[in-house]
């Protein structure tokens, strides 16, 4: 039966990875763009939520009102100042200016708020549950989390196929150059998709900064979660997204039921056997256009 | 007045040189076609036209102003519209959604979905399909649709023949009468010259990056045409 | 074509006049511990594999596009492999540093497989959490010291100023022999591949350029440099903890350097190796400032001048050390052959 209540904590984690994993997706399916400093961009978010919860007195989820436009903001001008200028020149560029970035965030952070682990304080939801069975008990906090990541992904899903602007996000992902050709200003549209990723991440780094603590160097992990998902769930689909965060969580609560150190572990080793047995991911039937 | 003018037009890819100081000229309400060899030069023109390629002298006139220095996208708006060489439909959107990405300018005009599919009504069953799944005459179809959708006062085609069988061309070709009635002018860039001649009402012929003939199909001479075709 | 006759020759005055000092200097820091104390040792040795997974990583992405963040698991792996060989089989820990080299090189062969299904950036991340696979894996393991790490005993019983001498000079041959790797790869058939692949892989495919074997040795003999740092650096801390063999950090300082000194050059992570510790030597004190700083340079160079500080002393004057393009040089009328084609660039725009 631990294995029944594993599975379903997995699950709901999952959510959770997947609304990380989104953001990336996005910005690689509208500009090419991997984001290394990924994470740490989503440690800001659970900083800034911090600040809000200490200096406003604000509930932390309430606090996302605040987090979630401040990310928006920061995405629109970390892509029209700094990343744009790196997408001519090939892949080397960008890779190159997002890990220092990342250098550059988790170095900041540190001098600002210290090495200590934080966490968001969102009172007693985190320690309410529901008894299904004697061995199942499900906490609301995870089920809410997990509720708002599929609203946030649905969304997303809906943005992209019925507005003009997904439209336009789609359009340039399929062909940069004959979107330009509509009038569509890509500099533009790809600013305005780090800030959607980011707005996403905002959301992620404070949900998962109520259910965990935080400290300025653990953005790296926070990127590879996500890339994780992105991976397993094939790219390109945000459905897949969620599962692929789904299939990683639930290796990650199994494989902390063996060891400890292995709840990582275990994930990383999915990823590397969806890479060896399903390149293109588990949940894409064709191979990738 | 004229709609497009180019003068002393010398672009280049890195050190290679395109074109040679083109001078052309476009009036409102014409077909122009430029005919020329592989390499001419001719998409090159267009492209520095659309602002993908800058020529580092000279001036590029629309519509009574200079956008040499101006963005693509900003160009689009002022009225131009190009459908690149190769078609290149957005794969993954449906029909529908491709015309749609084409009327992101929002220009007034004539041209909407129900009036593009009137013009070719090949498309209509396929409006749901993926732009991907089309064959190449209806990839070339729906890359012309999407291009009016922004309603632009000069519509560029280039090399719409390519790779495609003669009765498709004649299909497609026979839509540009009903183009221009709407009040949108047209500049053709086209290897088919027979093709170019019987619709132009002016057709230029590019040679090695330079304009090598220029005048009205009617008073034009076979011999001339292949002279400055060819170069011999 | 006209009847001229031309040579194609490599070596410049600026490459003839490298050779001579570089043998120079070789000599003369060959001959240092008899001179220096050894504290300098310490910084050489740290500097000298500095150079030398620099040089690995250049080769790796600057010339083979392969944007590797896990060349940690390497330098990580090149430690355990002397640790296992030095301790638990009996070598002499001076020897097998040279075998822990050859030991990841293997490693690094099945390794490619898998990293190399992903492309571009996404092979940036896949190789990194290969890394962690690595490190984790030995953490937690309690037969190869788990998360506490090991220790070289059989090293420790060398007599220190000994040690640290051979230390040194094997930090030196590595260094100068992964140099010359890179310079002899360049220059041979396989350098020829990697400039092919790089103008253009699909072209250089349908030429008859083997891409992935092209790219799988690159991989493996820039992980085989990796591993005998990681081996030289550990003979010289020896002590082995996980988290510090494999951090991502040894990929940080790699790129760093590569990218201060220029990418793509032989010349840019040895200057870029001497920049980094001129700045560490006077900023290491202000801490975390020092990195945001170390970060903002790496950001603004590779905006502002992607080909890096060898890249803009050498802006006006092209001047190289390793002789490594082909000049034409005309011995009769003075005619250059024609060049058939037009040049690449004339379609480098679809």
């Amino acid at each position: 039966m631990d294995l029944l209540n594993n599975v379903v904590q997995g699950l709901l984690l999952g959510g959770l990875y997947a609304l990380f994993a989104t953001g990336l997706s996005i910005i690689f399916g509208v500009m090419r763009l991997v984001n290394l400093a990924h994470g740490d961009l989503s440690v800001i978010a659970a900083y800034v939520a911090l600040v809000a919860v200490d200096v406003l007195g604000l509930n932390p989820f309430l606090s996302l009102v605040l987090v979630v436009p401040v990310m928006f903001i920061l995405g629109y001008g970390l892509q029209r100042f700094v990343l744009n200028h790196t997408l001519e020149g090939g892949p080397m560029p960008p890779l190159l200016v997002t890990f220092g970035l990342s250098i550059i965030i988790q170095n900041l952070l540190l001098e600002i708020f210290s090495a200590d682990s934080r966490g968001l304080d969102a009172g007693r939801i985190e320690d309410a549950a529901i008894t299904v069975t004697s061995r199942l008990a499900v906490g609301w906090f995870p089920m809410l989390t997990l509720v708002v990541a599929v609203t946030v992904l649905a969304g997303l899903q809906l943005f992209l196929e019925r507005t003009q602007l997904g439209r336009g996000f789609r359009a340039t992902s399929d062909d940069q150059r004959a979107a330009q050709l509509m009038g569509i200003d890509n500099r533009h549209l790809y600013s305005l998709a780090l800030a959607i990723a980011l707005a996403t991440v905002a959301v992620a780094g404070v949900f998962l900064g109520i259910r965990t603590t935080f400290s300025p160097s653990v953005g790296p992990t926070r990127l590879i979660f996500a890339y994780e998902a992105v991976i397993i769930g094939g790219l390109g689909s945000l459905w897949g997204t969620l599962a692929g965060g789904m299939v990683l969580g639930v290796a990650q609560t199994i494989g902390a039921q063996l060891s400890p150190g292995w709840a990582v572990l275990a994930g990383h080793l999915v990823f590397l056997a969806v890479l060896v047995f399903r390149p293109n991911g588990l949940f894409i039937r064709q191979a990738a256009v | 007045m004229s709609l497009l003018s180019l003068t002393d037009i010398n672009s280049r890819y890195g050190t290679f040189q395109a074109l040679f100081g083109v001078e052309l000229r476009v009036d409102e309400g014409e077909i122009v076609a430029v005919i020329g060899a592989n390499g001419a030069g001719k998409s090159t023109m267009l492209k520095t036209v659309v602002g993908i390629m800058r020529s580092p002298t000279g001036e590029v006139r629309f519509a009574g102003r200079p956008v040499g220095h101006l963005p693509v996208h900003q160009r689009v708006s002022l009225g131009m519209s190009l459908v690149p060489e190769g078609r290149r439909v957005f794969p993954s959107l449906t029909v529908r959604e491709n015309l749609l990405v084409g009327g992101w300018v929002k220009r007034p005009g004539p041209w909407t979905v129900t009036k593009i599919l009137q013009l070719f009504p090949l498309l209509e069953r396929r409006i749901d399909h993926p732009a991907g799944n089309l064959s190449g005459g209806e990839q070339q179809a729906l890359a012309i649709g999407r291009g009016l959708m922004a309603n632009p006062r000069l519509l560029m085609l280039d090399e719409v023949s390519l790779g495609l069988a003669p009765i498709v061309v004649r299909h497609l070709y026979a839509a540009i009468p009903a183009i221009v009635e709407a009040g949108t002018t047209i500049l053709i860039v086209e290897q088919d010259i027979g093709q170019a001649l019987s619709v132009a009402d002016r057709v230029y012929c590019f040679l090695e990056g330079k304009v090598a003939l220029s005048g009205r199909p009617r008073e034009l001479t076979r011999e001339q045409i292949a002279a400055a075709y060819f170069g011999v | 074509m006209s009847a001229s006759t031309y040579r194609v020759v490599r070596s410049s005055r600026a490459s003839r006049i490298g050779l001579a000092v570089g043998a120079l200097l070789v000599a003369g820091l060959a001959v240092l511990p008899y001179a220096a104390g050894s504290g300098t040792l310490r910084t050489l040795i740290s500097f000298l594999t500095l150079v030398t997974v620099a040089q690995m990583w250049n080769l790796l992405a600057g010339y083979a596009g392969l944007l590797s963040v896990g060349q940690q698991a390497y330098i990580g792996l090149g430690a355990y492999a002397l640790w296992v060989l030095a301790d638990e089989v009996g070598v002499h820990p001076f020897v097998a540093v040279p075998l822990a080299g050859l030991i990841v090189g293997l490693i690094a062969l099945p390794t490619a497989g898998l990293a190399f299904r992903l492309r571009g950036g996404y092979f940036a991340i896949g190789t990194w959490v290969i890394a962690e696979v690595y490190r984790l894996v030995i953490a937690n393991i309690q037969a190869v010291g788990g998360g506490s790490g090991v220790t070289i005993t059989a090293a420790s019983h060398i007599a220190r100023a000994t040690r640290q001498n051979v230390t040194y000079w094997l930090a030196l041959a590595v260094a100068v022999g992964t140099i010359g790797l890179v310079y002899g790869i360049l220059r041979s058939r396989l350098g020829l591949a990697l400039t092919a692949i790089r103008d253009d892989e699909t072209s250089a495919e349908s030429l008859g350029v083997h891409v992935f074997r092209t790219k799988l040795w690159v991989y493996v003999l820039s992980s085989f440099g990796c591993g005998l740092a990681g081996a030289v650096i550990y003979l010289n801390l020896l002590r082995i903890q996980p988290d510090a063999a494999f951090s991502v950090n040894w990929t940080a300082l790699m790129i760093f350097v590569v990218v201060i000194g220029g990418v793509g050059t032989i010349e840019g992570p040895i200057i870029g190796a001497i920049l980094y510790f001129i700045l560490q030597e006077t900023l290491a004190d202000y801490g975390s400032w020092y990195l945001i700083l170390v970060g903002l340079v790496a950001v603004v160079i590779t905006l502002k001048a992607p080909r890096g500080l060898w890249g803009l002393l050498t802006e006006r004057r092209p001047v190289h050390v390793f002789p490594l393009q082909r000049h034409v040089r005309i011995d009769a009328s003075g005619e250059i052959p024609p060049v058939s084609g037009r040049p690449r660039s004339a379609c480098a725009d679809e």
